[in-house]
């Protein structure tokens, strides 16, 4: 009796529990092909209307390509940053180590609210109106950190004695980094890249209050859930979501390959 | 100054450490700039705008620099069922995700570890929701719990649920949207702090004559504890400060609002900066005291 409870219990609560998280995505897919005008509630028949006419939501789009421009720029200056600082953590000893990591621990630490708020009233202080920009540095701001925690795990896996080996055979410093440092932290670098650009895409509460006048996606959907979200952001939300779960499997697949060759050999 | 420090001292012995200061210098100082002004000085403004008084002109909006404890004062008689609710939200909803995820983060990480594929198939799972829009899913949830929903009705013919019952708006509701939306932020940590963990210890302790239950309170739950603090912090701190969840727009209602509510509305409509302020700088010191001692009793320094 225990044995087979302790055998088919926990899996059957694994399943149960992927049933439980995959519901509400499942729905919103289902929704977006949902032949309906303006609200989105009731279920009114299939339609491809909204997938291939997005755009006719001009709103959706339009914070849509607003989401992805903030996105890119964010994770762009993010991660040069952060792996700048993964870098120094890791390699180099230097005075004021704690204070340095309490800093960056800090906004991982922080309500979104408690940052949303602090740089609003700090644009306010400030003067600066409200915008794309303030949306771009607020953005990079709470990803910095996450970046940093994701490439020095990266960087302490690295063997000084292969950077070593290249100032041996004669590469000046800048030679060193771009053959065999950079390369090495590549894969790390572009999972930080990753993490960085999905917590900027789906950020709503520091978006919010930095925004101004400027629509994301999130805000988007914030603002019209009010009178009903209209199905073509369902069908954006379910066009991220194949993409991202496509490039996950990718890397997945992938790796997976490439460590069979390596035990092959 | 202090990487400047480090490399002068280090520079009558020998000509490498003072190099390695400078580019540690040079590698530090963008990113710790861009913090400092981003994130450490707005939580001065702040502070500074939780103590400004409505200037004399009297134009909705505008505050000018004072002194004002009385923000704090007025924000906390005014908004002390918010704030209680917000840390109690937040206490079940973690306890609940806890609970929930705990079982799950084993099985990937126990059950499955030899199993590559199944385990990347999971941990692919586990990290679905993040791919979808929160305010997506959110709202997916409302409509599955509406008034005329399937399952309200279905609730309703069993007699399991009073004709003039409602879910949507309920304190039940905001915690279960609550619980959702951070299983993933409680199962990645206690997950990986599991994947590591040393399956010998669980045979040895077996080998001893504990049963499962004994081997679990005295072995694998011990061990797994950082795990379980970070994947707690990550849950509670930003519950405490959400208000997606309990907008009156999604799963909440009139009596759900939360500190994070009370924040948007002052800061975001009726433009009372110096409240919203105020409650943010309260919000702030509670988790930095809660973390301080939870962190400190649980005795994990290194949560990086």
């Amino acid at each position: 009796m225990k044995f087979s409870l302790g055998k088919y219990l926990l899996p059957t609560y694994v399943f149960l529990t992927f049933l439980f998280l995959g519901i509400p995505i499942a729905y919103t897919f289902v929704f977006s092909f949902n032949d309906s005008i303006k609200s989105n509630i009731i279920w009114r028949g299939f339609t491809f209307d909204n997938w291939l006419n997005v755009c006719n939501q001009q709103d959706v789009c339009d914070a849509f390509a607003n989401s992805l421009i903030i996105a890119v720029s964010a994770t762009l200056i993010a991660t040069v940053l952060g792996t700048m600082i993964a870098i120094a953590l890791v390699r180099y000893k230097f005075k004021f180590r704690s204070a340095t990591n309490l800093l960056l621990f800090l906004p991982l630490a922080t309500p979104e609210v408690v940052m949303g708020a602090g740089l609003a009233a700090q644009f306010l202080d400030f003067g600066w109106p409200k915008g794309m920009l303030t949306v771009i540095i607020a953005h990079t701001m709470f990803t910095l950190s996450f970046v940093v925690v994701t490439v020095k795990a990266r960087v302490a896996t690295l063997d000084p004695a292969l950077e070593e080996a290249g100032r041996d055979l004669y590469a000046n410093p800048a030679q060193v980094f771009m053959k065999i440092t950079f390369p090495l932290l590549l894969p790390g670098i572009l999972a930080a890249a990753m993490l960085a650009f999905a917590l900027s895409f789906d950020d709503f509460i520091i978006t919010q209050f930095n925004s101004g006048s400027i629509d994301t996606f999130p805000k988007f959907v914030y603002t019209a859930a009010a009178r009903g979200i209209p199905p073509e952001a369902n069908v954006i939300g379910s066009m991220v979501f194949i993409v991202a779960i496509a490039i996950v499997v990718t890397v997945q697949v992938r790796s997976s390959i490439k460590q069979r060759k390596l035990a092959k050999k | 100054m202090a990487f400047v420090a480090l490399g002068g001292s280090t520079a009558a012995k020998k000509q490498a450490p003072k190099k390695a200061g400078r580019v540690a210098l040079l590698l530090l100082l963008p990113g710790i700039a861009y913090l400092g002004l981003f994130f450490l000085t707005p939580l001065f403004s702040l502070i500074l705008t939780s103590l400004k008084t409505p200037s004399a002109s009297g134009d909705i909006g505008r505050y000018d620099y004072a002194v004002e404890f009385g923000n704090y004062l007025f924000a906390v008689e005014q908004y002390m069922p918010q704030i209680l609710r917000s840390f109690m939200f937040a206490l079940i909803a973690t306890v609940v995700a806890l609970a929930i995820s705990y079982p799950l983060a084993y099985f990937i990480a126990v059950k499955a570890r030899n199993k590559p594929l199944l385990k990347g198939l999971l941990l692919t799972l586990v990290i679905a929701p993040f791919f979808i829009s929160m305010l997506l899913r959110t709202f997916a949830w409302k409509q599955i719990f509406s008034n005329d929903s399937w399952i309200v009705n279905t609730l309703k013919s069993f007699g399991i649920f009073g004709t003039d019952s409602y879910i949507i708006g309920t304190d039940f509701a905001v915690i279960f949207g609550l619980v959702y939306n951070f299983i993933p932020f409680m199962t990645l940590p206690i997950f990986s702090n599991l994947d590591r963990l040393d399956l010998r210890l669980l045979e040895a302790s077996g080998d001893l004559y504990a049963n499962p239950i004994t081997t679990f309170r005295k072995i694998t739950f011990p061990l797994s504890l950082p795990g379980v603090i970070s994947g707690t912090l990550l849950t509670f701190i930003p519950i405490s400060g959400d208000y997606v969840v309990a907008s009156r727009d999604f799963l909440g209602g009139p009596d759900t609002a939360m500190i994070g509510n009370v924040v948007e509305a002052n800061f975001l409509r009726i433009q009372d900066y110096p409240t919203a302020s105020a409650l943010s700088v309260l919000l702030m010191a509670a988790i930095v005291i809660l973390v301080s001692a939870y962190v400190r009793r649980s005795g994990t320094d290194d949560l990086l």
